[in-house]
């Protein structure tokens, strides 16, 4: 008997090894972008660096970085979250079609929110202009978390509130923003890395930040050691970025305490409040959807049917889709592996592990491209401006979005049933992949299709790292508004937007049903 | 002395009516509850109290001030109406010490010791000041939402099940420290729960609930003992209901001829005993019985309560009655006994 266990016990072991030998490869992998800063600094020795780093120009950069952040970040939480509490909580008439109207912003890529901006507002440039497209380019991925936050408040905590004598305003700041501290870190952490990461946007609206000199370095004197170190302040703010958010976030809890199910929260009517709240509504709509539609829509028209050239905007949307689809499938592959350890196994190296597929997914295109393009020139030339850099590019960026959907759907299915496939004679690898991969089919799908329109609409890696003659849609669309031929470039943006589309529903669809509605 | 007058308070969601024409009035420092099945409507009307939700019609009166009612609405964080819900609803960001504060002005002096003397007052020990909700039990929780209710000396509390979610035993416990805390603090309150023997032991006035209307109100001991009809009979304990005919000061039914309350018009009618009320007495084999009898046809042994189910054949019907009857002690009958019934105390007879 003992033996028996033993031998059951032995046989186990085995997937859980190797899968941990793979996640730790890709794990490895991921590590390959700190690494390369890392080697590139002692490389390039403390005292040029210290020149390339401490300079005017590294200052203004910081400088600006810090104001776009500042600016940007508290006018989306407070926008956000006003937009959430309105159609989540209030009486205001067609609630359902403004929070799909605010998460619809998602499906225009942010460099194409730009190129509508300047087309309406051509003088738009600066500061300013960044902050108000980035608003209205990324308050989404708050709305999102936010409104989710809301729907699953316990409404006895702000009777209770009531109850000990608070009025409606202070039950808001005082009972319901607390509980809502979660979301917005999280929302703002994924906004305020966008910020840092985006490239298109800001060259387009004339804003210096570290992506735009970074591309800008590479261009002009390829890999040079000026690119490398400023590739490294930027990883640094992205760093600070995610100790700021850790600290903020705290060690509380916010879930509901108690048993059972909360009743749903009434809605609050809004009264004389009504006008401005619609006002909000609207405006926002206008800005966020109008505008990229309604300039759109111009170009379209004033080019006519001569900008619709078949052999090239389809065949950039043929290899788009391409390498969209074989680069989400990979990244789910790729992250599958520690997925499965993660709700399998948990364990200490198991979180370590994790930590490095996730943290990868917050540095910026610029820098994954940079350190994967030195590489390569130094180390495997051959490999240089090859599909297996540009798919390792993509694999490493969008393996925390793989690793989501993965995790949730692998952990919805039960262990015991692995464990009587194996009893039935299965190997382990057979016992997975037919029982566990199987229940886990629509987190995978859901997975490479998220990958999938993370690539479409990926600007930076794709300019820097693509074979040469392969054109996808954003960088077709970038050349032609480099060149100011914004009429040409209309039905790219367009063909972008169309392929967001049907995910970002489904992204809107799977938020509501997270919370049972 | 009143205190809270509910007069024909009625609310509907759409077609459904949740309470139609509820009045009552509930003395100053009472306990009152208010028990019925999940649907009653008996949270609705708590919540009405709380202003959390406003009545269609009707009114509402607190210590002589109109709440609700007559074009009067006074919102909810004017009313000084304290409450405590079914899992505390605790602030889950905040301390036990700062849910307990919220509503005390942030530098009152004193604060920190009000918030230490309420904690004893419930029997929360100081070390709990700086812990989170979850990090408390059920019981706990609920000691820091009474508390927190407690803190602004409201002039009324509501408690909305909050034992529901609690063990057995230890909503007992807490059920007797809540009484005891609200009488000291001379504070009425009102009780809302579907478990009628906690409204039995907790209040000193029962409403209850049913299908939005506000079937019978009394004191305990009048409700148990004289409920208005069957429903209401059997969901306060268990009861046994038998077809009579009243002639004279008695009823003649399966038990043979009980003492009925006093004026009770002759007739057909149903009367209900309580199980306590009869005693079984096994009958030595050859010896004659008195009275009523019947045989044992089963036994579910419970420990120190044991259920017996009596077998009473009648000349006078082909179908024999069945009477499940709660035996406590030592002796109890074994099947196939025959046992002499009886009852002891009048019979209450239910209004037609």
């Amino acid at each position: 008997m003992r033996r028996l266990i033993i031998a059951a016990k032995g046989r186990s072991r085995v997937p859980y090894l190797w899968v941990t030998i793979v996640a730790a490869f890709v794990s490895l992998i991921s590590l390959v972008p700190l690494g390369f800063i890392a080697w590139i600094s002692v490389q390039t020795g403390w005292e040029t660096a210290s020149k390339l780093i401490f300079r005017g120009r590294v200052g203004e950069l910081l400088i600006n970085t810090a104001l776009l952040e500042l600016c940007t970040l508290p006018i989306t939480i407070a926008l956000s979250v006003a937009l959430a509490w309105l159609t989540e909580r209030t009486d205001l008439p067609g609630a359902r079609l403004w929070s799909m109207l605010a998460v619809a912003p998602l499906a225009v890529p942010a460099f194409v929110h730009s190129y509508a901006w300047i087309s309406l507002v051509p003088g738009l440039h600066g500061l300013t202009g960044g902050v108000l497209v980035s608003v209205l380019a990324y308050f989404p991925f708050l709305y999102l978390p936010v409104a989710a936050q809301l729907r699953r408040l316990d409404p006895a905590i702000e009777d209770a509130a009531a109850s000990l004598g608070l009025n409606a305003w202070q039950v808001f700041f005082r009972a319901v923003l607390p509980q809502l501290r979660l979301a917005i870190c999280g929302g703002s952490l994924l906004v305020g890395l966008h910020l840092l990461a985006e490239y298109g946007l800001y060259v387009m609206i004339r804003f210096d930040t570290f992506s735009t000199a970074i591309v800008d370095q590479f261009q002009s004197a390829f890999n040079g050691p000026a690119a490398n170190m400023l590739a490294g302040v930027l990883v640094s703010c992205c760093l600070l970025l995610l100790v700021i958010e850790a600290v903020a976030r705290g060690g509380e809890r916010y879930a509901r305490v108690g048993s059972g199910a909360a009743r749903p929260a009434d809605r609050r009517r809004l009264g004389r409040m009504l006008i401005p709240a619609l006002a909000l509504n609207v405006l926002t709509a206008a800005l966020a959807i109008g505008v990229p539609f309604v300039t759109l829509t111009r170009w379209l028209y004033i080019g006519g049917s001569e900008i619709w050239r078949i052999d090239l905007v389809g065949g950039a949307f043929a290899q788009t889709v391409v390498l969209a689809i074989a680069g989400g499938v990979l990244a789910t592959i790729a992250a599958a592996p520690m997925a499965w350890l993660s709700v399998r196994a948990p364990g200490r190296l198991q979180r370590v592990l994790e930590a490095c597929h996730y943290y990868v997914g917050s540095l910026p295109g610029v820098v994954v491209a940079l350190a994967l393009v030195t590489i390569t020139v130094r180390l495997v030339l051959p490999l240089y401006q090859t599909f297996a850099t540009l798919f390792l590019a993509y694999i490493m960026l969008f393996l925390p979005r793989a690793m989501v959907g993965l995790r949730t759907s692998i952990a919805q299915a039960p262990v015991e049933l692995e464990r009587a496939a194996m009893a039935l004679g299965r190997t382990p690898f057979q016992a997975v992949r037919q029982t566990t991969m199987r229940l886990a089919a629509p987190g995978i799908a859901a997975s490479t299709a998220l990958v999938a329109l993370g690539i479409t609409n990926e600007l930076t890696a794709t300019l820097m790292l693509s074979p040469t003659g392969v054109e996808t849609l954003a960088t077709k669309f970038w050349s032609l508004t480099s060149e100011i031929d914004y009429v040409a470039a209309a039905p790219y943006a367009v063909m972008m937007v169309l392929l967001s589309l049907p995910l970002t529903f489904l992204l809107y669809v799977q938020s509501r049903r997270a919370t049972g509605q | 002395m009143t205190f809270l007058t509910l007069d024909a308070i009625s609310k509907s969601y759409g077609p459904t009516v949740a309470l139609d024409a509820i009045g009552m009035s509930i003395a100053s420092g009472g306990r009152t509850a208010i028990v019925g099945p999940s649907g009653s409507g008996k949270t609705t009307l708590l919540r009405i109290i709380a202003g959390f939700e406003t009545p269609d019609s009707g009114s509402l009166v607190l210590d002589g001030k109109t709440l609700a009612g007559k074009g009067v609405l006074v919102p909810a964080h004017r009313r000084g109406i304290g409450i405590v819900s079914q899992d505390g609803a605790l602030f889950p960001h905040l301390t036990v010490a700062d849910n307990i504060g919220f509503g005390l002005p942030k530098n009152a002096p004193g604060r920190s010791q009000r918030i230490a003397e309420l904690m004893e007052m419930v029997e929360l020990d100081g070390v709990m000041a700086t812990r989170r909700p979850h990090q408390l039990s059920g019981g706990q929780q609920q000691r820091v939402a009474l508390a927190r209710a407690l803190a602004l000396k409201p002039r009324l509390m509501l408690l909305d099940e909050p034992f529901s979610a609690l063990d057995t035993g230890l909503r007992d416990t807490l059920r007797r420290a809540v009484a005891r805390v609200l009488r000291a603090a001379g504070t009425t309150a009102i009780l809302v729960t579907h478990d009628q023997a906690e409204a039995l032991s907790f209040a000193d006035q029962v409403a209850v609930l049913r299908q939005g209307r506000l079937v019978q109100f009394g004191s305990p001991r009048a409700l148990y003992g004289k409920p208005k009809d069957r429903e209401t009979a059997t969901f306060l304990g268990e009861a046994i209901l038998l077809d009579a005919s009243i002639a004279s000061g008695r009823a003649q039914c399966a038990l043979g001829s009980l003492v009925v309350e006093a004026g009770i018009k002759a007739g057909k009618a149903t009367v209900m005993l309580r199980p306590e009320q009869i005693r079984l007495k096994t009958a030595l084999a050859g010896t004659k019985i008195e009275g009523p009898f019947g045989r044992v046809d089963d036994v579910e042994f419970g420990g120190g309560n044991c259920m017996v189910l009596v077998r009473i054949d009648r000349s006078d019907r082909a179908m024999p009655d069945f009477l499940s009857i709660k035996c406590v002690g030592a002796d109890i009958p074994e099947p196939g006994d025959l046992v002499g019934i009886s009852v002891h105390g009048t019979v209450h007879v239910l209004p037609e």
